[in-house]
Protein backbone atom coordinates (compact mmCIF):
# COMPACT_ATOMS: atom_id res chain seq x y z
CA UNK A 1 0.00 0.00 0.00
CA UNK A 2 0.98 3.64 -0.54
CA UNK A 3 -0.11 6.50 1.63
CA UNK A 4 -0.52 10.27 1.58
CA UNK A 5 -1.40 12.65 4.37
CA UNK A 6 -3.67 15.56 3.51
CA UNK A 7 -4.02 18.55 5.84
CA UNK A 8 -7.33 20.31 5.39
CA UNK A 9 -7.87 23.71 6.98
CA UNK A 10 -10.88 26.00 7.04
CA UNK A 11 -12.33 29.06 8.74
CA UNK A 12 -13.78 26.86 11.46
CA UNK A 13 -13.44 23.36 12.80
CA UNK A 14 -16.90 22.59 11.46
CA UNK A 15 -15.97 23.25 7.81
CA UNK A 16 -12.61 21.51 8.08
CA UNK A 17 -14.30 18.41 9.46
CA UNK A 18 -17.06 18.64 6.84
CA UNK A 19 -14.44 18.49 4.09
CA UNK A 20 -12.53 15.72 5.85
CA UNK A 21 -15.65 13.60 6.31
CA UNK A 22 -16.63 14.11 2.71
CA UNK A 23 -13.14 13.22 1.48
CA UNK A 24 -13.01 10.04 3.52
CA UNK A 25 -16.48 8.85 2.55
CA UNK A 26 -16.83 5.66 0.52
CA UNK A 27 -13.25 4.73 1.23
CA UNK A 28 -13.52 1.65 3.40
CA UNK A 29 -11.65 -0.82 1.26
CA UNK A 30 -9.37 -0.74 -1.77
CA UNK A 31 -11.33 -3.73 -3.06
CA UNK A 32 -14.47 -1.76 -3.75
CA UNK A 33 -13.54 1.89 -3.28
CA UNK A 34 -10.08 2.00 -4.93
CA UNK A 35 -8.68 3.53 -1.77
CA UNK A 36 -8.95 3.52 2.00
CA UNK A 37 -9.15 6.78 3.86
CA UNK A 38 -9.89 8.15 7.27
CA UNK A 39 -9.49 11.16 9.49
CA UNK A 40 -6.26 10.70 11.40
CA UNK A 41 -7.15 13.45 13.85
CA UNK A 42 -8.39 16.98 14.22
CA UNK A 43 -5.71 19.66 14.17
CA UNK A 44 -5.57 22.79 16.24
CA UNK A 45 -4.85 26.09 14.56
CA UNK A 46 -1.33 26.01 15.97
CA UNK A 47 -0.65 22.74 14.13
CA UNK A 48 -1.67 23.80 10.63
CA UNK A 49 0.36 25.66 7.99
CA UNK A 50 -2.06 28.60 7.86
CA UNK A 51 -2.98 28.74 11.56
CA UNK A 52 -6.59 27.75 11.00
CA UNK A 53 -8.39 24.75 12.47
CA UNK A 54 -8.00 21.63 10.44
CA UNK A 55 -8.03 17.90 10.03
CA UNK A 56 -5.41 15.38 9.03
CA UNK A 57 -6.58 12.78 6.55
CA UNK A 58 -4.70 9.66 5.54
CA UNK A 59 -5.38 8.12 2.15
CA UNK A 60 -4.13 4.68 1.11
CA UNK A 61 -4.10 3.01 -2.31
CA UNK A 62 -2.39 0.07 -3.91
CA UNK A 63 0.25 2.11 -5.77
CA UNK A 64 1.49 5.68 -6.17
CA UNK A 65 -0.35 6.25 -9.42
CA UNK A 66 -3.61 5.03 -7.92
CA UNK A 67 -3.05 7.28 -4.96
CA UNK A 68 -2.52 10.27 -7.26
CA UNK A 69 -5.82 9.63 -9.01
CA UNK A 70 -7.72 9.30 -5.75
CA UNK A 71 -6.13 12.44 -4.32
CA UNK A 72 -7.09 14.48 -7.37
CA UNK A 73 -10.64 13.11 -7.34
CA UNK A 74 -11.27 13.47 -3.66
CA UNK A 75 -9.57 16.80 -3.08
CA UNK A 76 -11.21 18.15 -6.21
CA UNK A 77 -14.71 16.94 -5.38
CA UNK A 78 -14.76 16.99 -1.60
CA UNK A 79 -12.28 19.62 -0.37
CA UNK A 80 -12.26 22.25 -3.10
CA UNK A 81 -16.06 22.25 -3.02
CA UNK A 82 -16.25 22.84 0.72
CA UNK A 83 -16.44 26.50 1.81
CA UNK A 84 -13.25 28.25 3.01
CA UNK A 85 -10.98 25.21 2.81
CA UNK A 86 -7.32 24.95 1.87
CA UNK A 87 -5.41 21.73 1.37
CA UNK A 88 -1.77 20.98 2.17
CA UNK A 89 0.65 18.11 1.85
CA UNK A 90 1.26 16.57 5.26
CA UNK A 91 4.24 14.27 4.66
CA UNK A 92 7.93 14.80 3.97
CA UNK A 93 9.69 12.51 1.55
CA UNK A 94 11.32 11.99 -1.79
CA UNK A 95 8.43 10.80 -3.91
CA UNK A 96 5.46 12.99 -4.68
CA UNK A 97 2.54 13.14 -7.07
CA UNK A 98 0.95 16.05 -8.87
CA UNK A 99 -2.35 17.09 -7.29
CA UNK A 100 -2.80 20.86 -7.06
CA UNK A 101 -0.89 21.07 -10.31
CA UNK A 102 -3.79 19.24 -11.98
CA UNK A 103 -6.65 20.75 -9.99
CA UNK A 104 -5.46 24.19 -11.09
CA UNK A 105 -7.08 23.76 -14.50
CA UNK A 106 -10.43 24.26 -12.81
CA UNK A 107 -9.32 27.89 -12.65
CA UNK A 108 -9.81 28.12 -16.42
CA UNK A 109 -6.79 30.33 -16.91
CA UNK A 110 -7.47 32.55 -13.89
CA UNK A 111 -5.44 30.31 -11.56
CA UNK A 112 -2.11 31.49 -10.27
CA UNK A 113 0.66 29.97 -8.22
CA UNK A 114 2.91 31.03 -5.38
CA UNK A 115 6.27 29.51 -4.69
CA UNK A 116 7.61 29.65 -1.15
CA UNK A 117 11.02 27.96 -0.98
CA UNK A 118 10.70 24.74 -2.91
CA UNK A 119 6.96 24.53 -2.32
CA UNK A 120 4.53 25.63 -5.03
CA UNK A 121 0.95 26.39 -4.09
CA UNK A 122 -1.91 26.83 -6.53
CA UNK A 123 -4.57 29.47 -6.03
CA UNK A 124 -7.81 28.59 -7.77
CA UNK A 125 -10.50 31.28 -7.84
CA UNK A 126 -13.79 30.05 -6.35
CA UNK A 127 -16.97 31.80 -5.32
CA UNK A 128 -15.94 32.44 -1.70
CA UNK A 129 -12.44 33.59 -2.58
CA UNK A 130 -9.67 31.17 -3.47
CA UNK A 131 -9.01 27.50 -3.01
CA UNK A 132 -5.37 26.91 -2.09
CA UNK A 133 -3.67 23.56 -2.64
CA UNK A 134 -0.13 22.27 -2.67
CA UNK A 135 1.09 21.45 -6.16
CA UNK A 136 2.52 18.11 -5.08
CA UNK A 137 1.70 15.67 -2.31
CA UNK A 138 4.29 13.28 -0.89
CA UNK A 139 3.47 9.61 -1.19
CA UNK A 140 5.22 6.83 0.69
CA UNK A 141 5.05 3.06 1.05
CA UNK A 142 2.75 2.14 3.91
CA UNK A 143 1.14 -0.79 5.65
CA UNK A 144 -2.52 -1.56 5.05
CA UNK A 145 -4.86 -4.24 6.22
CA UNK A 146 -3.71 -4.71 9.80
CA UNK A 147 -6.64 -6.26 11.58
CA UNK A 148 -8.10 -7.48 14.81
CA UNK A 149 -10.91 -10.00 14.99
CA UNK A 150 -12.95 -9.71 18.18
CA UNK A 151 -14.79 -12.94 18.98
CA UNK A 152 -17.52 -12.52 21.60
CA UNK A 153 -20.41 -14.31 23.18
CA UNK A 154 -22.98 -11.80 21.97
CA UNK A 155 -23.34 -8.68 19.86
CA UNK A 156 -23.56 -6.32 22.85
CA UNK A 157 -20.23 -7.48 24.30
CA UNK A 158 -18.63 -7.47 20.86
CA UNK A 159 -19.77 -3.90 20.15
CA UNK A 160 -18.59 -2.70 23.55
CA UNK A 161 -15.17 -4.21 22.95
CA UNK A 162 -14.96 -2.88 19.42
CA UNK A 163 -15.87 0.66 20.40
CA UNK A 164 -13.36 0.60 23.21
CA UNK A 165 -10.65 -0.72 20.90
CA UNK A 166 -11.43 1.88 18.25
CA UNK A 167 -11.13 4.70 20.77
CA UNK A 168 -7.74 3.43 21.87
CA UNK A 169 -6.43 2.78 18.37
CA UNK A 170 -7.44 6.23 17.13
CA UNK A 171 -5.14 7.79 19.69
CA UNK A 172 -2.16 6.30 17.86
CA UNK A 173 -0.54 8.71 15.38
CA UNK A 174 -0.17 7.68 11.76
CA UNK A 175 -3.09 5.27 11.52
CA UNK A 176 -6.68 5.27 10.35
CA UNK A 177 -9.51 2.81 10.77
CA UNK A 178 -11.30 3.07 7.43
CA UNK A 179 -14.56 1.25 8.17
CA UNK A 180 -17.75 2.76 9.65
CA UNK A 181 -16.77 4.06 13.05
CA UNK A 182 -13.72 1.88 12.67
CA UNK A 183 -15.55 -1.44 12.70
CA UNK A 184 -16.37 -3.94 9.93
CA UNK A 185 -18.77 -6.86 10.23
CA UNK A 186 -18.42 -8.17 6.68
CA UNK A 187 -14.86 -9.37 7.08
CA UNK A 188 -13.61 -10.87 3.86
CA UNK A 189 -11.18 -13.49 2.70
CA UNK A 190 -9.12 -13.14 -0.47
CA UNK A 191 -10.82 -14.70 -3.52
CA UNK A 192 -14.17 -16.25 -4.18
CA UNK A 193 -15.81 -19.16 -5.92
CA UNK A 194 -17.13 -16.52 -8.34
CA UNK A 195 -14.45 -15.45 -10.80
CA UNK A 196 -15.48 -11.81 -10.89
CA UNK A 197 -14.95 -11.27 -7.16
CA UNK A 198 -11.60 -10.47 -5.60
CA UNK A 199 -12.93 -11.03 -2.10
CA UNK A 200 -15.82 -12.79 -0.45
CA UNK A 201 -17.25 -13.42 2.99
CA UNK A 202 -14.90 -14.85 5.54
CA UNK A 203 -17.01 -17.93 6.36
CA UNK A 204 -14.48 -19.13 8.92
CA UNK A 205 -15.69 -16.33 11.22
CA UNK A 206 -19.41 -16.32 10.34
CA UNK A 207 -21.27 -17.76 13.35
CA UNK A 208 -24.22 -18.77 11.20
CA UNK A 209 -21.96 -21.07 9.19
CA UNK A 210 -20.22 -22.72 12.13
CA UNK A 211 -22.21 -25.90 11.67
CA UNK A 212 -21.61 -26.24 7.94
CA UNK A 213 -18.22 -24.69 7.23
CA UNK A 214 -15.24 -26.97 7.62
CA UNK A 215 -13.07 -23.81 7.91
CA UNK A 216 -14.81 -22.43 10.95
CA UNK A 217 -12.58 -20.89 13.57
CA UNK A 218 -15.33 -20.29 16.09
CA UNK A 219 -15.87 -22.10 19.32
CA UNK A 220 -19.32 -22.96 20.63
CA UNK A 221 -19.40 -19.91 22.89
CA UNK A 222 -18.83 -17.41 20.08
CA UNK A 223 -21.92 -15.86 18.53
CA UNK A 224 -20.54 -12.65 17.07
CA UNK A 225 -17.31 -11.47 15.42
CA UNK A 226 -16.36 -7.91 14.53
CA UNK A 227 -13.20 -6.83 12.79
CA UNK A 228 -11.15 -3.66 13.11
CA UNK A 229 -8.97 -2.88 10.11
CA UNK A 230 -6.04 -0.51 10.55
CA UNK A 231 -3.91 1.19 7.91
CA UNK A 232 -0.71 2.92 9.00
CA UNK A 233 2.11 4.99 7.61
CA UNK A 234 4.55 2.30 8.70
CA UNK A 235 4.65 -1.07 10.46
CA UNK A 236 5.42 0.50 13.84
CA UNK A 237 2.26 2.60 13.70
CA UNK A 238 0.19 -0.47 12.91
CA UNK A 239 1.84 -2.51 15.67
CA UNK A 240 1.19 0.25 18.20
CA UNK A 241 -2.43 0.51 17.14
CA UNK A 242 -2.99 -3.24 17.29
CA UNK A 243 -1.49 -3.42 20.75
CA UNK A 244 -3.61 -0.53 22.00
CA UNK A 245 -6.68 -2.12 20.44
CA UNK A 246 -6.12 -5.49 22.06
CA UNK A 247 -5.57 -3.99 25.48
CA UNK A 248 -8.76 -1.98 25.20
CA UNK A 249 -10.85 -4.78 23.73
CA UNK A 250 -10.09 -7.32 26.45
CA UNK A 251 -13.45 -6.96 28.19
CA UNK A 252 -16.00 -9.32 29.72
CA UNK A 253 -17.82 -11.28 27.05
CA UNK A 254 -14.91 -11.29 24.63
CA UNK A 255 -13.81 -14.91 24.14
CA UNK A 256 -10.86 -14.41 21.85
CA UNK A 257 -8.94 -11.78 19.91
CA UNK A 258 -7.46 -12.94 16.65
CA UNK A 259 -6.26 -11.64 13.28
CA UNK A 260 -5.72 -12.94 9.80
CA UNK A 261 -3.23 -12.56 7.03
CA UNK A 262 -4.83 -15.25 4.90
CA UNK A 263 -1.73 -17.26 4.22
CA UNK A 264 0.16 -14.21 3.07
CA UNK A 265 -2.31 -13.42 0.29
CA UNK A 266 -3.25 -10.17 2.00
CA UNK A 267 0.25 -8.75 1.86
CA UNK A 268 3.86 -9.04 2.90
CA UNK A 269 3.43 -8.13 6.57
CA UNK A 270 2.55 -10.62 9.26
CA UNK A 271 2.22 -9.30 12.79
CA UNK A 272 1.77 -11.97 15.44
CA UNK A 273 -0.53 -10.63 18.14
CA UNK A 274 1.12 -12.62 20.94
CA UNK A 275 4.48 -11.09 20.07
CA UNK A 276 2.97 -7.61 20.40
CA UNK A 277 1.73 -8.28 23.88
CA UNK A 278 4.97 -9.94 24.94
CA UNK A 279 6.90 -6.94 23.67
CA UNK A 280 4.62 -4.68 25.68
CA UNK A 281 5.23 -6.68 28.84
CA UNK A 282 8.97 -6.60 28.26
CA UNK B 1 37.25 28.07 11.41
CA UNK B 2 35.74 30.29 8.72
CA UNK B 3 37.58 32.85 6.61
CA UNK B 4 37.57 36.41 7.86
CA UNK B 5 38.23 39.55 5.80
CA UNK B 6 38.72 42.75 7.77
CA UNK B 7 38.88 46.13 6.05
CA UNK B 8 42.10 47.87 7.13
CA UNK B 9 42.20 50.62 4.50
CA UNK B 10 39.03 52.39 3.50
CA UNK B 11 38.87 52.88 -0.28
CA UNK B 12 38.88 56.49 -1.53
CA UNK B 13 36.51 55.62 -4.38
CA UNK B 14 34.12 52.68 -4.63
CA UNK B 15 35.94 49.41 -4.68
CA UNK B 16 34.69 46.67 -6.98
CA UNK B 17 35.40 43.43 -5.17
CA UNK B 18 33.48 40.60 -6.77
CA UNK B 19 36.21 38.28 -5.52
CA UNK B 20 34.60 38.46 -2.06
CA UNK B 21 32.55 35.44 -2.91
CA UNK B 22 32.77 31.77 -1.85
CA UNK B 23 32.85 30.66 -5.47
CA UNK B 24 36.01 32.69 -6.10
CA UNK B 25 37.75 31.79 -2.85
CA UNK B 26 36.98 28.10 -2.56
CA UNK B 27 40.14 26.00 -2.90
CA UNK B 28 42.56 28.91 -2.64
CA UNK B 29 45.31 29.32 -0.04
CA UNK B 30 45.20 32.56 1.96
CA UNK B 31 48.19 33.89 0.04
CA UNK B 32 46.29 33.38 -3.22
CA UNK B 33 43.20 35.03 -1.75
CA UNK B 34 45.29 38.06 -0.81
CA UNK B 35 46.45 38.33 -4.43
CA UNK B 36 42.93 38.38 -5.88
CA UNK B 37 42.30 41.51 -7.91
CA UNK B 38 39.94 44.32 -6.97
CA UNK B 39 39.11 47.43 -9.02
CA UNK B 40 39.87 50.63 -7.17
CA UNK B 41 38.85 53.39 -9.51
CA UNK B 42 40.67 52.64 -12.77
CA UNK B 43 43.38 50.61 -11.08
CA UNK B 44 43.51 46.90 -10.33
CA UNK B 45 44.90 46.28 -6.87
CA UNK B 46 45.23 43.29 -4.56
CA UNK B 47 42.56 42.33 -2.08
CA UNK B 48 45.23 42.46 0.62
CA UNK B 49 45.75 46.18 -0.12
CA UNK B 50 42.39 46.73 1.61
CA UNK B 51 41.59 43.62 3.62
CA UNK B 52 43.38 41.52 6.21
CA UNK B 53 42.79 37.82 5.48
CA UNK B 54 42.59 35.45 8.45
CA UNK B 55 41.35 31.95 9.16
CA UNK B 56 40.55 29.34 6.55
CA UNK B 57 37.59 28.98 4.26
CA UNK B 58 35.07 26.34 5.28
CA UNK B 59 32.13 27.59 3.23
CA UNK B 60 31.62 30.67 5.39
CA UNK B 61 33.10 34.05 4.70
CA UNK B 62 32.88 36.81 7.34
CA UNK B 63 33.62 40.36 6.26
CA UNK B 64 34.22 43.11 8.82
CA UNK B 65 34.33 46.89 8.57
CA UNK B 66 32.43 49.67 6.82
CA UNK B 67 31.94 48.22 3.37
CA UNK B 68 29.49 50.84 2.15
CA UNK B 69 31.92 51.69 -0.64
CA UNK B 70 32.71 48.09 -1.51
CA UNK B 71 30.63 46.92 -4.44
CA UNK B 72 29.77 43.52 -5.91
CA UNK B 73 30.23 41.57 -2.68
CA UNK B 74 29.00 38.00 -3.26
CA UNK B 75 28.23 38.75 -6.90
CA UNK B 76 27.62 35.54 -8.84
CA UNK B 77 27.58 33.49 -5.65
CA UNK B 78 26.17 29.97 -5.96
CA UNK B 79 26.70 28.45 -2.51
CA UNK B 80 28.03 29.05 0.98
CA UNK B 81 27.59 32.00 3.29
CA UNK B 82 28.84 35.57 3.15
CA UNK B 83 28.24 37.44 6.40
CA UNK B 84 28.92 41.17 6.30
CA UNK B 85 29.32 42.56 9.82
CA UNK B 86 28.59 46.15 8.86
CA UNK B 87 27.29 48.01 5.81
CA UNK B 88 27.63 46.77 2.25
CA UNK B 89 27.92 48.68 -1.01
CA UNK B 90 25.98 48.44 -4.23
CA UNK B 91 25.42 45.31 -6.31
CA UNK B 92 25.56 43.02 -3.31
CA UNK B 93 24.76 39.48 -4.46
CA UNK B 94 24.31 40.51 -8.07
CA UNK B 95 23.10 37.57 -10.17
CA UNK B 96 23.59 35.19 -7.27
CA UNK B 97 22.11 31.73 -7.80
CA UNK B 98 22.50 30.11 -4.39
CA UNK B 99 23.92 30.39 -0.91
CA UNK B 100 23.16 33.09 1.61
CA UNK B 101 24.30 36.67 2.13
CA UNK B 102 23.67 38.41 5.44
CA UNK B 103 24.34 42.10 6.00
CA UNK B 104 24.10 43.27 9.58
CA UNK B 105 23.97 46.94 8.59
CA UNK B 106 22.63 48.75 5.54
CA UNK B 107 23.12 47.87 1.89
CA UNK B 108 23.47 50.19 -1.08
CA UNK B 109 21.54 50.25 -4.35
CA UNK B 110 20.99 47.22 -6.53
CA UNK B 111 20.81 44.52 -3.86
CA UNK B 112 20.81 41.15 -5.68
CA UNK B 113 19.87 42.43 -9.12
CA UNK B 114 18.76 39.61 -11.43
CA UNK B 115 19.12 37.12 -8.62
CA UNK B 116 18.33 33.53 -9.62
CA UNK B 117 18.38 31.73 -6.27
CA UNK B 118 19.67 31.77 -2.72
CA UNK B 119 18.91 34.32 -0.06
CA UNK B 120 19.99 37.87 0.68
CA UNK B 121 19.13 39.14 4.15
CA UNK B 122 19.71 42.80 5.02
CA UNK B 123 19.11 43.70 8.67
CA UNK B 124 19.07 47.46 8.01
CA UNK B 125 17.97 49.54 5.02
CA UNK B 126 18.68 49.07 1.34
CA UNK B 127 18.78 51.44 -1.59
CA UNK B 128 17.10 51.60 -4.99
CA UNK B 129 16.30 48.70 -7.29
CA UNK B 130 16.45 45.85 -4.81
CA UNK B 131 16.08 42.62 -6.82
CA UNK B 132 15.72 44.66 -9.96
CA UNK B 133 16.67 44.25 -13.59
CA UNK B 134 19.78 45.89 -14.94
CA UNK B 135 18.97 48.83 -17.20
CA UNK B 136 18.01 47.51 -20.62
CA UNK B 137 17.39 44.03 -19.29
CA UNK B 138 13.87 42.59 -19.69
CA UNK B 139 13.79 40.69 -16.40
CA UNK B 140 14.79 41.21 -12.78
CA UNK B 141 15.16 38.49 -10.20
CA UNK B 142 13.98 35.05 -11.29
CA UNK B 143 14.25 33.17 -8.00
CA UNK B 144 15.48 33.26 -4.43
CA UNK B 145 14.61 35.52 -1.54
CA UNK B 146 15.56 39.02 -0.50
CA UNK B 147 14.60 40.07 3.01
CA UNK B 148 15.23 43.63 4.19
CA UNK B 149 14.54 44.52 7.78
CA UNK B 150 14.37 48.27 7.27
CA UNK B 151 13.33 50.56 4.41
CA UNK B 152 14.12 50.41 0.72
CA UNK B 153 14.00 53.10 -1.91
CA UNK B 154 12.52 53.20 -5.44
CA UNK B 155 11.84 50.45 -7.97
CA UNK B 156 11.82 47.56 -5.55
CA UNK B 157 11.57 44.33 -7.56
CA UNK B 158 11.77 46.07 -10.92
CA UNK B 159 10.96 43.51 -13.65
CA UNK B 160 10.78 40.70 -11.09
CA UNK B 161 9.95 37.32 -12.65
CA UNK B 162 9.90 34.99 -9.64
CA UNK B 163 10.95 34.68 -6.01
CA UNK B 164 10.18 36.61 -2.85
CA UNK B 165 11.13 40.09 -1.66
CA UNK B 166 10.07 41.15 1.82
CA UNK B 167 10.66 44.58 3.32
CA UNK B 168 10.07 45.15 7.01
CA UNK B 169 9.84 48.92 6.62
CA UNK B 170 8.56 51.05 3.78
CA UNK B 171 9.43 51.31 0.12
CA UNK B 172 9.84 54.21 -2.27
CA UNK B 173 8.01 54.82 -5.53
CA UNK B 174 7.42 52.28 -8.27
CA UNK B 175 7.39 49.22 -6.05
CA UNK B 176 7.01 46.20 -8.35
CA UNK B 177 7.32 48.25 -11.49
CA UNK B 178 7.14 46.13 -14.66
CA UNK B 179 6.76 43.04 -12.50
CA UNK B 180 6.21 39.79 -14.43
CA UNK B 181 5.52 37.44 -11.50
CA UNK B 182 6.73 36.72 -7.98
CA UNK B 183 5.80 38.13 -4.60
CA UNK B 184 6.71 41.38 -2.87
CA UNK B 185 5.81 42.17 0.74
CA UNK B 186 6.17 45.69 2.11
CA UNK B 187 5.12 45.77 5.74
CA UNK B 188 5.39 49.54 5.93
CA UNK B 189 4.23 52.38 3.70
CA UNK B 190 4.76 52.19 -0.05
CA UNK B 191 5.40 55.22 -2.22
CA UNK B 192 3.37 56.09 -5.30
CA UNK B 193 2.87 54.22 -8.59
CA UNK B 194 3.08 50.76 -7.07
CA UNK B 195 2.82 48.02 -9.68
CA UNK B 196 3.10 50.33 -12.66
CA UNK B 197 3.28 48.17 -15.77
CA UNK B 198 3.04 44.91 -13.88
CA UNK B 199 1.78 41.90 -15.86
CA UNK B 200 1.40 39.30 -13.11
CA UNK B 201 2.68 38.84 -9.59
CA UNK B 202 1.66 40.05 -6.16
CA UNK B 203 2.49 43.10 -4.09
CA UNK B 204 1.29 42.94 -0.49
CA UNK B 205 1.32 45.77 2.00
CA UNK B 206 0.07 46.08 5.55
CA UNK B 207 -0.58 49.80 5.02
CA UNK B 208 -2.94 51.68 2.77
CA UNK B 209 -1.50 52.94 -0.50
CA UNK B 210 -2.34 55.39 -3.21
CA UNK B 211 -2.80 53.25 -6.32
CA UNK B 212 -2.75 54.07 -9.99
CA UNK B 213 -6.12 54.49 -11.73
CA UNK B 214 -5.22 51.48 -13.88
CA UNK B 215 -5.80 49.22 -10.88
CA UNK B 216 -9.36 48.03 -10.17
CA UNK B 217 -10.79 47.04 -6.83
CA UNK B 218 -11.93 43.38 -6.79
CA UNK B 219 -12.93 42.39 -3.28
CA UNK B 220 -11.96 42.15 0.38
CA UNK B 221 -11.08 38.60 1.36
CA UNK B 222 -8.61 36.36 3.10
CA UNK B 223 -6.05 35.08 0.59
CA UNK B 224 -5.22 31.54 1.66
CA UNK B 225 -1.54 31.75 0.81
CA UNK B 226 -0.83 34.88 2.86
CA UNK B 227 -0.68 33.25 6.30
CA UNK B 228 2.05 30.90 5.06
CA UNK B 229 4.15 33.79 3.83
CA UNK B 230 3.45 36.00 6.84
CA UNK B 231 4.39 33.23 9.26
CA UNK B 232 7.56 32.66 7.27
CA UNK B 233 8.43 36.36 7.53
CA UNK B 234 7.52 36.47 11.20
CA UNK B 235 10.07 33.72 11.78
CA UNK B 236 12.65 36.04 10.24
CA UNK B 237 11.85 38.61 12.88
CA UNK B 238 9.79 40.95 10.70
CA UNK B 239 6.99 42.75 12.51
CA UNK B 240 4.04 40.61 11.52
CA UNK B 241 1.23 40.55 14.07
CA UNK B 242 -1.35 37.85 14.63
CA UNK B 243 -4.12 40.08 13.27
CA UNK B 244 -2.23 40.36 9.98
CA UNK B 245 -1.98 36.59 9.67
CA UNK B 246 -5.69 36.14 10.24
CA UNK B 247 -6.63 39.39 8.52
CA UNK B 248 -8.45 40.31 5.39
CA UNK B 249 -7.00 42.14 2.44
CA UNK B 250 -8.41 44.31 -0.31
CA UNK B 251 -7.51 42.95 -3.73
CA UNK B 252 -6.71 45.36 -6.53
CA UNK B 253 -6.11 43.99 -10.04
CA UNK B 254 -3.84 45.60 -12.61
CA UNK B 255 -2.01 46.99 -14.32
CA UNK B 256 -4.72 47.49 -16.95
CA UNK B 257 -2.21 48.99 -19.35
CA UNK B 258 -0.64 45.53 -19.41
CA UNK B 259 -2.10 42.01 -18.87
CA UNK B 260 -4.16 43.10 -15.85
CA UNK B 261 -3.23 39.83 -14.09
CA UNK B 262 -1.18 41.37 -11.33
CA UNK B 263 -2.56 42.06 -7.88
CA UNK B 264 -1.97 44.43 -5.03
CA UNK B 265 -3.22 43.20 -1.67
CA UNK B 266 -3.68 45.86 1.00
CA UNK B 267 -4.44 44.96 4.59
CA UNK B 268 -8.07 45.83 5.24
CA UNK B 269 -9.14 44.72 8.72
Amino acid sequence: MWAARVLITAESRQWAMAAARSMTGFATSVIGCKCEAGIERELTAAETPDRRPGAGVLLFAMDAEGLRKRLVERIGQCVMTCPTTSCFNGLAGEQSVLVGGLLRYFGDGFQSSKKLGSRRLWRIPVMDGEFLADERFTVQPAVGGGNLLLLAGDIAACLRAARSAVRAMRRVAGVILPFPDGVVRSGSKVGSRYKSLMASTNEAYCPTLRAISHRTQLGDDVNCVLEIVVDGLDETCVRNALRAGMEAAAKPGVRQISAGNYGGTLGQYKIALHSLMEAAKA
Amino acid sequence: MSLSLSLHTAPEVPLEADCICPDRIRGLANADIERLGVHHGNRVQRLADFFRVEGSFDGELHVHGDLSRVKHIAAGMSSGLVHVHGDAGAHLGAEMSGGRVIVEGNAGDWVAPEMRGGQACIRGNAGHLVGGAFRGSPMGMTGGEIIVGGDVRNELGHGMRNGLIAVGGGSGDFTGVNMLAGTIFVLGQMGIRTGAGMKRGTVVSLKQAELLPTFSYACRYRPGFLPLYLLYLQAFGLAVAEEHIQGRFARWCGDAVELNRGEILLYAP
